[in-house]
């Protein structure tokens, strides 16, 4: 195909990036694996220690937080991804079958994704708010409209309800992206299909689940592992809505990835004897393992199932 | 003979006026689902503009919520510019606007170069190790960053940029994040579609690699490039937990400032200012909104190619 050129000029454009990709990138990822194994890793002088066992993995699963930590992130990851797909489809497809308004509805339903995740989430926190002690201050929009005087998000919030205002604002964050990957999807597809459809008389819902859905199934597979992964991930819109000042967020209502951002920083053993930092690195690695294996199962699921 | 109307009119026949019902019964339900949905995306977005121009008294004192600004004050927006805690005093937004902006720029202009030069040599340079190079990159763009984020934390503390009170810390904030795979892999994919006959006729005119990539490739690949420079811009300007980690107090940047603790500090019961508090959280989204404004297409391709946020 082309002539090879003397190779050290491809150097020349790789050189520095691939560095940083190597001491930023690269490096880090065994690193982090080998300090999760050898368990009294000491950061402060950067030896990995003699300690060669799975001793970081045992102390995580026996740890309360991480436990229920796990637990937050899989209900996240169950219930709103599943929510916010069906969601954006079904506006996919209403914006794709109307003309008047069509592109004023796409651009609203898309500027979720241009803000910042901290910003909008401290929004939702004031619209969710209830005064810690009643009568200081107004109760927050959604108790004034509702009528209630649910602590969503407070202090002293039950695990439903600030559950449920985390899952509102991810879904709304995760809408656009989705909504626009099923239109460029949804504008692909023959339109003929939809006329035979017609002539059979076929009901809207008919379409939609005999047409639409198995056409765009390779679509849907590949929204749904993008946003399993970014799902597994979360943690910003979290600490956002739910959070104090700062990075403060109780340790009940952490992610997979505030146990590990938790880790960062702390020298020393904890109890078992095990170093924090290999703590965060084993939670590291189990949220890498987890994050794979849903990968390889989409990817296998949708190998079967896909209608091309 | 008889003669037979072709006209139908549907007011006439039965099950022609059913259809042209349901027909019209069924946009109106499409448009009112798609007004409830965009309501629900609007929404947060008047709550935050309406908060930001009520006056703390009516944000503290009301006995209800308002729907509308009471008092109109647009006075918070001046004193939340100039807003710091006491133990940060002298840091005010002006400070962690500097800070953002220069790991903005320089991240996102080296950010674009690295990228675009390690695209060009991945696409059309031809070298030992190409296709592995490629292969590991694509492994590693699958993994995600959580799991380098604890030995980076390491690596930047050993180079002490940690909590640098210099440019350590910005060095932290823009080095690891410099180059982005996923950018290389959205740009080689562009330059691969340009033809290698452009290659040769510029190699028989005497044109070097590095010309030919700056002169040709780069305006022909425009719009992608301009895609991942926003990308990039977008990415610096919403981080968040990373920078706050490593970077020194008077090195932090906008996000940190959002996040910090707006409290009414007169009345000495530790309120929290929900106004100003909403005033930054403004002040961090407008700009966003307004670069969406120019660059709409460029973002929203970008966007649609990708998969992962930033």
């Amino acid at each position: 195909m082309l002539e090879r050129k003397k190779d050290y000029k491809a150097w020349l454009y790789l050189g520095i990036p691939l560095f940083l990709l190597s001491v930023f990138t690269f490096y880090p990822l065994i690193k982090t694996i080998f300090i999760s194994v050898f368990t009294q890793y000491d950061a402060v002088e950067n030896a990995m220690g003699s300690m060669f066992n799975l001793d970081a993995y045992r102390t995580i699963f026996r740890d309360k937080n991480f436990i229920r930590s796990i637990g937050n992130t899989l209900l996240l990851v169950f219930i709103s991804v599943p929510i916010s797909t069906v969601l954006a489809l079904l506006i996919a497809v209403a914006l794709n079958s109307i003309k008047p308004l069509q592109r004023i509805f796409q651009t609203i339903f898309f500027i979720p994704y241009v803000t910042n995740v901290l910003a909008i989430g401290m929004v939702f926190n004031v619209m969710f708010s209830h005064p810690f002690t009643i009568g200081l201050v107004p109760e927050g929009l959604i108790n004034t409209l509702f009528n209630t005087s649910i602590d969503w998000i407070g202090v002293t919030a039950l695990r439903k309800h600030w559950m449920l205002v985390v899952m509102i604002y991810v879904i709304w964050n995760a809408l656009p992206f989705k909504i626009l990957v099923f239109i460029g999807g949804l504008q692909n597809i023959s339109k003929q299909y939809y006329d035979a459809a017609k002539i059979d008389a076929a009901t809207p819902k008919k379409t939609l689940l005999r047409i639409t859905v198995p056409l765009l199934s390779p679509l849907i597979s590949y929204i749904l592992i993008t946003s399993f992964i970014g799902a597994f991930k979360s943690y910003e819109s979290v600490l956002s809505v739910v959070g104090g000042v700062g990075r403060e967020l109780d340790r009940k209502r952490w992610t997979a990835v505030a146990y590990v951002y938790d880790k960062i920083g702390i020298p020393g053993l904890d109890g078992n004897n095990v170093s924090y930092y290999s703590r965060g690195a084993a939670a590291a690695v189990i949220l890498f393992l987890i994050i794979m294996v849903f990968t390889f199962i989409n990817l296998y699921a949708s190998k079967k199932r896909v209608h091309y | 003979m008889q003669e037979i109307s072709t006209r139908i009119d549907y007011r006439k026949n039965d099950r022609l006026a059913l259809q042209k019902t349901n027909y019209i019964l069924r946009k109106i339900g499409t448009y009112t689902f798609l007004t409830v949905v965009a309501l629900f995306v609007l929404i947060p977005f008047y709550w935050m503009f309406n908060m930001s121009f009520q006056s703390t008294n009516e944000v503290l004192n009301s006995a209800s919520i308002s729907f509308f600004p009471k008092e109109f004050s647009p006075d918070n927006y001046r004193k939340v510019f100039a807003y710091s805690t006491v133990s940060q005093a002298s840091i005010t937004f002006a400070t962690y606007l500097k800070n953002t902006l220069i790991v903005a720029i320089f991240s996102t202009v080296g950010g674009t170069f690295f990228s675009i030069l390690v695209a060009f040599a991945l696409s059309r340079l031809n070298f030992k190790g190409r296709e592995i190079i490629f292969s590991i990159l694509l492994a590693t763009m699958m993994i995600p960053g959580e799991m380098m984020v604890i030995s980076n934390y390491i690596t930047v503390s050993r180079l002490g940029w940690t909590n640098d009170p210099g440019r350590g810390s910005y060095y932290a904030m823009i080095f690891p994040f410099l180059v982005s795979i996923f950018h290389i892999y959205l740009l080689r994919q562009t330059f691969k579609q340009i033809p290698n006959e452009l290659y040769y006729a510029a190699k028989v005119d005497g044109c070097s690699d590095f010309k030919y990539l700056w002169r040709i490739m780069v305006p022909m690949a425009k719009s992608s490039i301009i895609t991942i420079t926003i990308l990039k811009l977008m990415g610096a300007w919403n981080a968040y937990i990373w920078p706050d980690l490593v970077a020194n107090e008077r090195y932090k940047l906008v996000t940190t400032w959002l996040r910090s603790s707006f409290v009414d500090q007169d009345s000495g019961q530790g309120r929290v200012l929900m106004n100003y508090q909403m005033g930054a959280s403004v002040i961090v989204t407008v700009p966003l909104l307004i670069l969406f404004v120019l660059f709409r297409k460029y973002i929203m391709s970008g966007v649609s190619r990708s998969g992962v946020k930033g």
